[in-house]
């Protein structure tokens, strides 16, 4: 190495890379700093060891005596003591017998066994409806079938005739027509009757046309009414269409409170201030009592369908903060810029603004959605049966009373998977949209 | 500060004809009750190069930003390419197709690579199909001398490099009218001549120019007038070697010490 004393320094060759040296890799060096690093890390490491070996000793002979094969928690016991599983308490060890005896309650509610087919294949269809909408590598085409889902997905569920998810599907149409018929007036005229039409579709004219067609071509499944769903594929069925339905509307009310048209952004705020404020029980209420009141009068409204609105709602308003807060992050240069090479408004959204705004806000999006699945098991309180209003009805039932541990595990267990699901999903995504290199 | 013959620019290629691209008259502008441009008149012939000076707060950036209307002017007119700009959303679109600008800060779009900034507008405004508006890109991007780096994000780029991407996905939209507001005051020193080299060979081909700089060395190179404003007015211009060697107002001659005197 060469000395340089003083104030005149020429370096004469450039320095290549080297490795770091050896004490700085490995396995050894990993445990060391991160586990033993000082005297405070070693007594919270040797805490924390102690900790789950309590935990893993308290647990495991519970689950080790696991009971799988039994009709009621009394033959369990009986099977336990049998074992010699006991200790101080009486019987000792995991019942999950309750699991193996009413799964299908806990899946399908009272829904009728021998169509159990038909949630299932609703639930496949709903897996292959959604992969285009998750996974970039999946080829567009099967997009149609996305949009497609949600009217086969209601058939598949409810049966009945196969007109009328055909019918509320022609709504769509209806819009479409009259925002074509109307192109050439203003905006708002074309907009008022693009949402107009398909109301009033909906509400008077749908009716009357699908008994008509019915009459003419019956073809359908048999009807399963609402009051037989339950368990885990009412949760998934309200927490599902509220995902998917909260994320545009949470979008299009964060744009609009952002608006720079006064009644709009009134609107707005108004709406997500009063929604945020109010806790979702109470929108729950009001969906199973007085929602029929503000309705026209005759139409008669699925509680589900008025339960799947207020939870939409609920975290559309959510969904709009979130959003906001990516939107607010964004540097004003990106609208400039937006703006500077003529793309109007809608395109500029669509194309600049909102793939950045939802990127930033993938976190909070996500955490909306995981929310919202957990709090659909608060329909229990208006009499729907999700998998804790069948957990007290299975509690209930004299072969099963006095269990609780192993329903709520699992019913818990099953809630985990799809709520940790999202969340590597979200982390998945925010991988694959890493574009900023900072 | 580089000199002209080291560039070896020809100037006598750059010619102005008398047909006027951009034409602004009586204009005021006020930000709540801050009155930033007051009473500005300029004349832009199509092919000329102007570059507009001044020091930081006196409304430079905020005149060439109401060119495309990304401010609104309160009175006044402006008149760009014979359409003249008000709230009329139509007339607004059709100027900002027609006038491309360079930001300080670049603004490139990160969640897209360089190939797909450069196309963006001109497929989604103009129309064109991808393939086309691809070789258009391409086209710029060699121009820019940085063809290498399509399919990379903006991220990825040293700050020199994105300017020139920002300048080539103006180019894109094939605009009548450049604006530049201060193109090289975030770069390196570095950098900042490799952008200049890429404005001066745009100058070279033509193009109408409206520049904020402090690049001086650029000034004297291509422009054919200087613009210097304070406090919201124009308050001298003439073309650069009478400007920076003869100027005439005393505020003009206080900026120029302070910039050009270290």
């Amino acid at each position: 190495m060469e000395e340089h004393h003083g104030l005149n320094y020429v370096r004469t060759e450039m320095l290549g890379e080297q490795a770091p040296p050896v004490s700085e890799v490995g396995a050894v060096r990993w445990v060391r700093e991160n586990l033993f690093s000082g005297w405070v890390n070693t007594i919270l490491t040797v805490i924390s060891l102690a900790v789950i070996a309590w935990a893993v000793m308290a647990i495991g002979p519970w689950l080790l005596n696991s009971v799988w094969e039994a009709e009621s928690l009394a033959q369990c016991r009986e099977i336990l003591a049998a074992a010699g599983a006991v200790n101080e308490h009486g019987t000792f060890g995991a019942c999950w017998g309750v699991i193996n005896d009413r799964w299908h309650q806990l899946l399908f509610g009272f829904y009728p066994p021998e169509l159990y087919w038909r949630p299932i294949l609703a639930f496949v269809l709903m897996l292959v409806a959604l992969a285009p909408v998750l996974f970039p590598n999946v080829p567009r085409k099967w997009l149609f079938f996305s949009v497609a889902y949600p009217f086969i997905g209601f058939f598949l569920l409810w049966g009945g005739t196969v007109w009328l998810p055909l019918m509320i599907a022609a709504g769509f149409v209806v819009g479409y027509i009259a925002a074509r018929l109307t192109s050439g007036y203003s905006t708002l005229i074309t907009s008022a009757a693009a949402i107009i039409a398909p109301l009033i579709w909906w509400f008077y004219l749908m009716g009357p046309v699908t008994e008509a067609l019915h009459s003419m071509i019956p073809i359908g499944l048999e009807a399963v009414q609402s009051n037989d769903f339950g368990g885990f594929m009412l949760s998934i069925i309200i927490g599902v269409t509220g995902i998917v339905l909260s994320l545009p509307l949470g979008i299009l009310l964060a744009l609009g409170r952002q608006s720079n048209m006064p009644l709009i952004k009134t609107i707005c705020v108004v709406f997500i201030e009063f929604v945020r404020g109010v806790p979702l029980i109470t929108l729950l209420f009001t969906a199973s009592l007085l929602l029929n009141y503000f309705l026209p009068p005759g139409t008669n409204f699925d509680l589900i369908l008025r339960v799947i609105i207020m939870v939409t709602l609920f975290a559309t308003a959510y969904m709009a903060e979130v959003i906001r807060g990516g939107l607010a992050a964004l540097p004003n240069g990106q609208y400039e810029a937006a703006d500077a090479l003529g793309l109007d408004y809608w395109k500029a959204q669509r194309l600049i603004i909102m793939p950045q705004a939802l990127k930033i806000s993938i976190p909070g999006i996500v955490n909306t959605f995981i929310g919202l699945f957990k709090d659909t098991t608060l329909v229990v309180f208006i009499g729907l049966l999700d998998p804790i209003g069948l957990s007290s009805a299975i509690r209930a039932s004299s072969d099963w009373q006095g269990i609780y541990w192993e329903l709520f595990i699992f019913i818990g267990a099953i809630f985990w998977i799809f709520c940790f699901g999202m969340s590597r999903y979200s982390m998945y995504l925010e991988r694959r949209l890493k574009t900023d290199h900072r | 500060m580089n000199t002209t013959a080291e560039r070896g620019i020809d100037r006598s290629q750059m010619t102005v004809s008398d047909e006027v691209a951009i034409q602004i008259t009586n204009m005021n502008k006020w930000y709540g009750a801050f009155h930033v441009l007051r009473d500005i008149n300029m004349t832009v012939n199509r092919g000329e190069r102007i570059v507009i000076c001044g020091p930081s707060g006196s409304g430079k950036s905020t005149l060439i930003r109401c060119i495309n209307r990304l401010e609104e002017h309160q009175a006044g007119q402006i008149i760009v390419d014979g359409t003249e700009l008000s709230s009329d959303l139509k007339n607004i679109d059709k100027v900002r197709s027609e006038v491309g600008m360079v930001f300080q800060h670049f603004n490139l779009f990160p969640h897209l690579t360089i190939l797909e900034n450069l196309t963006l507008a001109p497929i989604w405004v103009r129309k064109t199909p991808k393939r086309e508006a691809e070789e258009t890109a391409m086209y710029y991007l060699e121009k820019v001398k940085i063809p290498e780096q399509a399919n990379k994000f903006p991220g990825q780029l040293s700050g020199g490099q994105q300017q020139r991407v920002a300048i080539a996905r103006s180019l894109c939209m094939k605009p009548r009218i450049m604006l530049f507001d201060e193109p090289t005051s975030a770069l390196d020193p570095e950098m900042i001549k490799e952008v200049l080299d890429t404005m001066i060979e745009l100058a070279e081909e033509g193009m109408t120019m409206l520049c904020v700089t402090h690049e001086m060395g650029f000034a004297q190179a291509v422009a054919n007038r200087v613009v210097f404003m304070d406090q919201g007015q124009i308050v001298e211009q003439n073309e650069p070697n009478e400007f920076f060697n003869n100027p005439q107002s005393e505020r003009t001659q206080l900026f120029l010490s302070q910039i050009l005197g270290h």
